[in-house]
């Protein structure tokens, strides 16, 4: 029989069950079991465990895809905080896909508030519409959410299995609970008698927990320190274990095309050649697309790739000119959003001078260094998946339904994730390798994407287009009037995901557009949502990664037309606004000695923006070495509220500043026919060692509530470096990638 | 007909046509998942083992044109006994996604093969090949400097 305690705050259920030899601690599903990973014998309660205590040892369960934000380990720290165990002996698992282990964090960025400004009420509100989180089943990773949503949970839940295993002791000794102490995994009795606690599992399983109070900030000794990442020894050893690594026994190796004109039919196809090459088992036809089964992956992928396809037409125009011009017709339509509407754009202030641009940004693809894959094994009745996801509720139940089988009857196995940045949010990958597994009932079949296929099948960051309209006064700005115009990730998502057509305000569409902490008068910020067809997704910080290059850009056009230097144009507008953003900035004018003068052959740009709860500041300095211009250095300056692992955040910020910069710098996904043009990483490059600035970060802790950090860094890098580059050049450019303006190092 | 292959000082019998090149004979046959599939084309190095030494792009090396013998990321070290690059690579922390660092590791270890006291220009030259798209640039930099200063002490 499990143990549910009193509603702990607001909506968590931090809950008890006793397991065979020990006791399980985690959440409850509102108030009904969930489908429980734990499988319970008959008459057990299920739960979702977070801490789980038996003879073995202690095990902490970190359900939110690792993909290098670390966030296995912060997750683990926090529930160590409150347990008392120390991170060496213990095991950290991302256990099975459950619908308690919802994110309650990510709905409440759907809020329409612009996040900086958020009242207490609304911070509680959010946190309260983080219910929905767990009627949709929503355990994602993504939206920089996952320490937001595990803070206080994860205490919570470390707190409670504490103090039940203290009762334990207690019991077992004659003593009253408060009279024991806890540390390193056992619990202490005031003669010095210690009891692990592997010995007291069985006995607090039989245990009402009780009510628990979170200790106070001053007694931390996890949260807040640069702890040593618990994945970095497996992922520098060759030992850790990504998609693609899965081996289970009897495993065969397919590979798949899909239509490069993406979403198009299939006419048909000719296998034959593929038929006789070496390794080949067997072609499967997907209705959309063809796949190989051999004995390795590489022979399945050249045979794939040896079939002759009749492709359809693409659902979209084929040019990337012409998918542009459907964009820009978005503008003739009534907005889809005006988030922002302050004063009135539509009289120009008296003696204000007007100014106006227009930017276009590219398709982008996210380029995860492990190709998509996922590994299926159909049995007829029940179906396992392997892969890397950042869903894996959804993924379970869009793979459920392909192989026709309850959700119950599908086991998910989260591995580590070679890249994510949005990407693995998707579904399809594993839709796929489920279709190919079908073909061979009883067999593993492991279905990994050429790194084309990858490249030419994603779900891209939209190109988008903004007009931008503002007006400066006495050195001032008195108006901004801007409009983005994409297509929008979120409606495309909610229909791939549930089949019904998204609508709506899309928020996300203008997240770093709307949301910006200046002060200014006359402000208003659109969204246009452009409709075609062509595959788009979440890409790391959404619409902030277009919005951010079209408001900072533009912003520093208003410095120059206003005769300010830029980084005090943006401060003096953030003083008023939002303090800890205008300490970002200040802390990056310190930082870079900034002058606002570069000596001849450097330039240097500033940039801010404010996305995830987050506000980052950088500056980039570039300098010209005998007309090639090569990205020298970076600073960064964020106020993330409270640092719970500062040498993670600072891996997270420079990662997703480079991140930015890539694209910046070379990124574009260009069509022709329908079909993507860029193949592999020769035409769609990255920043590497050689041309990675040099770059120092400060992390400030003023913010009043925890931001982001997977995401923030990289909003504010493209302008940045399109700032720095009109510094040094004198030439301002309106588009990205900023390789076909000027002569950077490759 | 098979082939003979010797990896981290073990020798294997491969049946596998000619043409396969070593980074799916590594992976799919001997089962030695460490070596990374990235590209394909030699353009992300995240397939990198030695021959005899030598850092090579496996995923270029047909099974019949490998020279000698192979050495992979699970042949330098492993989680209980590490090598000293391995050991730096966690003590700066090196990793996010992780997937690039079996990569990474064996191109810096060459590097540092042969030469014990690389600049950052030398580090430049020798890791450019290496695509990090979680950016890990700075750290891998520092965590090559510090074993080039550890190797110096053993």
């Amino acid at each position: 029989m499990g143990r549910i305690g009193k509603i702990v705050r607001r909506t968590f259920l931090i809950g008890s069950a006793a397991i065979v030899g020990g006791v399980a601690f985690g959440a409850y599903y509102i108030s009904r079991p969930a489908a429980n990973p734990l499988k319970p014998r008959e008459g057990e309660t299920a739960l979702s465990p977070f801490v789980l205590i038996d003879q073995q040892g202690v095990t902490l369960f970190a359900p939110r895809a690792e993909m290098g934000q670390g966030v296995m380990t912060t997750w683990a720290a926090l529930i160590a905080e409150e347990l008392d165990v120390e991170l060496d002996d213990i095991r950290v698992l991302h256990g099975p896909a459950a619908a308690a282990y919802y994110n309650h964090a990510l709905m409440g960025e759907s809020l329409p508030n612009k996040g900086y400004d958020v009242s207490d009420f609304q911070h509680n509100l959010g946190e309260a519409l983080g219910v929905l989180g767990r009627t949709l089943s929503l355990q994602v990773t993504g939206g920089s959410t996952s320490m937001k949503d595990g803070f206080e949970r994860m205490r919570m839940a470390g707190a409670t299995a504490r103090e039940t295993l203290k009762q334990a002791a207690a019991e077992q000794l004659g003593l009253d609970r408060d009279q024991l102490k806890t540390e390193s995994g056992a619990v202490v009795a005031p003669d010095g008698t210690r009891i692990p606690y592997t010995e007291l599992a069985e006995a607090a399983g039989q245990i009402e927990p009780p009510e628990v109070t979170l200790r106070d900030p001053s007694e931390w000794h996890l949260i807040g320190k640069s702890l040593p990442r618990v994945d970095i020894p497996g992922k520098s050893t060759g030992t850790a274990e990504f998609g693609i690594d899965v081996r289970p026994e009897g495993l065969k190796f397919a590979s798949v095309r899909m239509n490069p004109r993406l979403g198009g039919q299939m006419n048909g196809f000719d296998a034959s050649a593929a038929e006789t090459m070496p390794g080949v088992e067997k072609i499967v036809d997907l209705g959309t697309g063809v796949a190989v089964i051999a004995n390795n992956t590489w022979l399945a992928i050249q045979a794939v790739e040896a079939i002759d396809v009749d492709w359809g037409e693409a659902p979209y125009p084929p040019e990337t000119d012409a998918l542009f011009e459907q964009i820009a017709k978005a503008f003739d339509d009534a907005p889809n959003s005006t988030m922002r509407d302050d004063g009135d754009v539509d009289v120009m202030p008296e003696g204000a001078t007007e100014i106006t641009a227009d930017y276009t940004v590219p398709y982008l693809a996210h380029a995860t260094m492990e190709p998509m894959n996922a590994t299926a094994l159909y049995t007829g009745d029940k179906l396992d998946l392997w892969c890397g996801n950042q869903a894996p509720t959804l993924i379970q139940m869009r793979v459920a339904n392909t192989a026709d089988l309850e959700t119950e009857a599908v086991e998910i196995h989260t591995t580590y994730l070679g890249g994510g940045f949005g990407r693995r949010g998707e579904l399809d990958f594993g839709e796929i390798a489920t279709k190919i597994a079908m073909a061979m009932p009883g067999t593993p079949v492991q279905t990994t994407w050429s790194r084309e296929e990858d490249m030419r099948h994603d779900f891209y960051r939209p190109g988008a287009m903004a007009r931008m309209r503002g007006a400066v006064k006495d050195g001032k700005p008195v108006m901004i009037d801007g409009k983005v115009a994409s297509q929008s990730p979120t409606h495309q998502a909610v229909e791939r995901v549930t089949g019904f057509a998204g609508g709506g305000p899309d928020k996300v569409l203008v997240e770093g557009f709307f949301n910006q902490p200046y002060a200014v008068p006359n402000y208003r910020m659109s969204g246009h949502v452009a409709d075609l067809a062509v595959p788009v997704g979440f890409w790391r910080s959404v619409g902030n990664s277009h919005n951010g290059f079209f408001h900072e850009t533009f912003l520093d056009e208003m410095a120059l037309a206003a005769g300010r230097d830029p980084l005090e144009f943006r401060l003096e507008l953030a003083t008023t606004e939002h303090a800890p953003t205008a300490g970002c900035l200040q802390a990056v004018k310190e930082m870079s000695g900034w002058t606002g003068k570069t000596p001849d052959g450097v330039g240097r740009g500033v940039a801010l923006a404010y996305s995830f709860g987050t506000p980052v500041a950088q500056v980039i300095e570039v300098v010209d070495d005998d007309g090639t211009i090569r990205i020298n250095k970076a600073w960064i300056a964020c106020d993330v509220g409270l640092a719970l692992d500062p040498a993670t955040v600072e891996a997270q910020m420079i990662g997703g500043m480079i991140y930015g910069l890539s694209a910046a710098a070379h990124g574009e996904i260009t069509f022709a026919d329908g079909e993507v043009e860029q193949y592999n990483f020769p035409d769609y490059d990255a920043l590497r060692m050689h041309n990675t600035p040099v770059t120092e970060v400060r992390i400030l802790e003023t913010n009043k509530h925890l931001g982001g950090v997977g995401e923030p860094g990289t909003p504010p890098s493209m302008p940045a470096l399109g700032n720095a580059l009109f510094d040094l050049t004198g030439e301002r450019a309106r588009s990205l990638p900023l390789n076909k303006h000027f002569n950077l190092q490759v | 007909m098979a082939t003979a292959l010797k990896v981290n000082g073990k020798t294997h019998q491969v049946d596998l046509p000619d043409d396969v090149p070593l980074l799916w004979v590594l992976r799919d046959e001997v089962g030695l998942t460490g070596t990374k599939f990235g590209c394909g084309v030699a353009a992300c190095g995240a397939c990198t083992v030695h021959i005899d030494g030598e850092a090579v792009r496996s995923c270029q090396v047909a099974l019949s044109d490998v020279w000698g013998d192979v050495t992979t990321i699970e042949g330098l070290g492993s989680p209980d006994a590490m090598a000293t690059i391995q050991k730096a690579w966690v003590d700066n922390q090196v990793a996010q996604c992780g997937y690039c660092q079996s990569g990474q590791i064996m191109q810096a270890a060459s590097l540092l093969a042969e030469n014990p006291s690389p600049t950052d220009e030398d580090i430049d030259d020798a890791m450019q090949g290496n695509l990090c798209r979680c950016g890990t640039y700075p750290r891998i930099r520092a965590a090559i400097h510090d074993a080039a200063a550890k190797l110096k002490e053993a």
